[in-house]
């Protein structure tokens, strides 16, 4: 079973040089820290910057100066600052070419809901439903269950929807897993897990063909 | 052109109970503090707030949360302001959610004289409602609409009396595109010079956007997630 790193370094795997990513809050953003070697990446965050850099050291921090998750940033040098608006062309315009995101609930069509819990959590979409709807590269990186055991990946989502038919590949502490017609194919199993405890954390419809091999983390 | 007035008080004087306000920023980055401080000690009632964010609790559009003096929120993250949540859950306060993306736009347009565009985001969602829908290239979308507002609170870094304004890092955010969108825009900023100090070709909102402009007095600038890293 893999931890929130180890999510993160699966996916950083899937990183091609010369992309423009936009990570999501939570395991998304350690992503930022496993970019393979001979892979130049220009990080994208929604409220208006390309080029983000790390976090900025102790007293140097800049309040003009944030991401999407509010959290204080530094700019790596040909960074560029841009209003809400351009940032969306950026993301509706297809020109990022990966996005990658947490989520609550993922349908075996692909749908995903990640931004309201009816009467307990109302904070709102944010920029998810822009970047889950344009984007046609993106990958939900997330827990395979919740935090009551539930599994996540589900036949049809319960939540009410972010996106409807926009999932095309999951990153789990199980799976590496594609949504395709008929439900969610087994890519590649965390190291140690078994295709049948794979199965049952998983309520939609596994797709299981031949041996599934062990992801390679590191 | 002299668009220069003496503070936030006198740029404010004539917002109204349930006027319709656009607010910049982002979080609590490139909010129009001065202003907000001055509707706060307004009394003004009733107002309807676009903003991408409703601040914290005690700090931003939080501080016209707790006095009541909003009755309509329209944003896309409401996060992070224990006060707001409440006053949503009672009722108390009307709140439309937007996806982000959709908000900025419909703020450009409104600025741009395009009165409604079709976006794929929120298609298949509660979003869609009754909206319109048309497929363009195989791929639904649906109609927005243009947003515009009585006022447009924004903050730059730099501005002249022209009213055109710089920005300064993430700062920028929405204020460019409520700039464009307020009937009467009220720009504060933290250094006010005369036309000809700022180079024409680093101008972010040109001044044609712009009716009031001031110096704000303080800027607390509080930073919500302060992150940093080890040396």
């Amino acid at each position: 079973m893999l931890d929130r790193k180890d999510i993160a370094k699966r996916i950083a795997k899937e990183l091609k040089d010369g992309w423009y990513v936009n990570l999501g809050i939570g395991i998304p953003t350690l992503i930022a820290n496993y970019i393979p070697e001979n892979v130049s990446i220009e990080f994208q965050s929604e409220n208006g910057i390309l080029g983000m850099g790390p976090f900025p050291y102790d007293n140097e921090e800049d309040a003009d100066l944030i991401n999407a998750g509010k959290q204080t940033i530094t700019t790596l040098p040909g960074a560029s600052i841009f209003d809400s608006a351009t940032s969306f062309a950026m993301i509706r315009g297809q020109h990022i070419d990966l996005t990658v995101l947490g989520a609550m609930e993922v349908s075996e069509t692909g749908d995903i809901a990640n931004w309201k819990i009816p009467g307990r959590m109302v904070k709102g979409m944010g920029g998810a439903m822009d970047l889950v709807a344009s984007a046609d590269n993106i990958i939900v990186a997330t827990s395979h269950t919740n935090r009551n055991g539930k599994s996540k990946l589900l036949k049809k989502c319960t939540l009410p929807l972010t996106g409807m038919k926009c999932i095309k590949k999951i990153v789990t502490d199980l799976a590496v897993l594609d949504v395709v017609p008929g439900g969610f194919k087994l890519i590649e199993r965390a190291p140690g897990v078994s295709v049948n405890e794979i199965k049952f954390a998983t309520e939609g419809t596994l797709i299981v063909e031949g041996k599934v091999p062990e992801m390679k983390i590191n | 052109m002299n668009k220069v007035v003496k503070d936030a008080e006198e740029a404010i004087q004539d917002i109204k109970d349930n006027a319709t306000l656009m607010v910049g920023g982002f979080g609590l980055c490139g909010i129009p503090e001065n202003s907000i401080t001055a509707l706060v000690h307004s009394n003004i009632k009733g107002l309807i707030c676009i903003s991408n964010n409703a601040g914290v609790d005690d700090f931003g559009l939080g501080l016209l949360f707790q006095k009541k003096q909003i009755k309509k929120m329209i944003a896309s993250y409401v996060g992070e302001n224990e006060v707001f949540e409440r006053l949503m859950l009672d009722s108390e306060i009307e709140v439309d959610l937007i996806p982000q993306g959709s908000l900025a736009e419909r703020c450009r347009a409104g600025g741009a004289g395009i009165p409604a565009f079709y976006t794929p985001a929120g298609f298949g969602t509660e979003i869609q409602g009754g909206k319109s829908t048309k497929v363009f290239n195989g791929k639904p979308h649906i109609l927005e609409s243009a947003l515009t507002a009585d006022f447009a609170l924004v903050k730059a870094w730099k501005g002249d009396s022209n009213g055109n304004l710089i920005y300064k890092g993430t700062a920028r955010n929405f204020n460019p595109v409520m700039a464009m969108a307020g009937k009467i825009t009220i720009a504060e900023v933290e250094e006010l010079v005369e036309p000809g100090e700022l180079d024409p070709n680093f101008i972010h909102t040109p001044g044609i956007f712009v009716q009031r402009i001031f110096h704000g007095k303080t800027y607390e600038k509080r930073i919500e997630q302060r992150t940093v890293r080890n040396k």
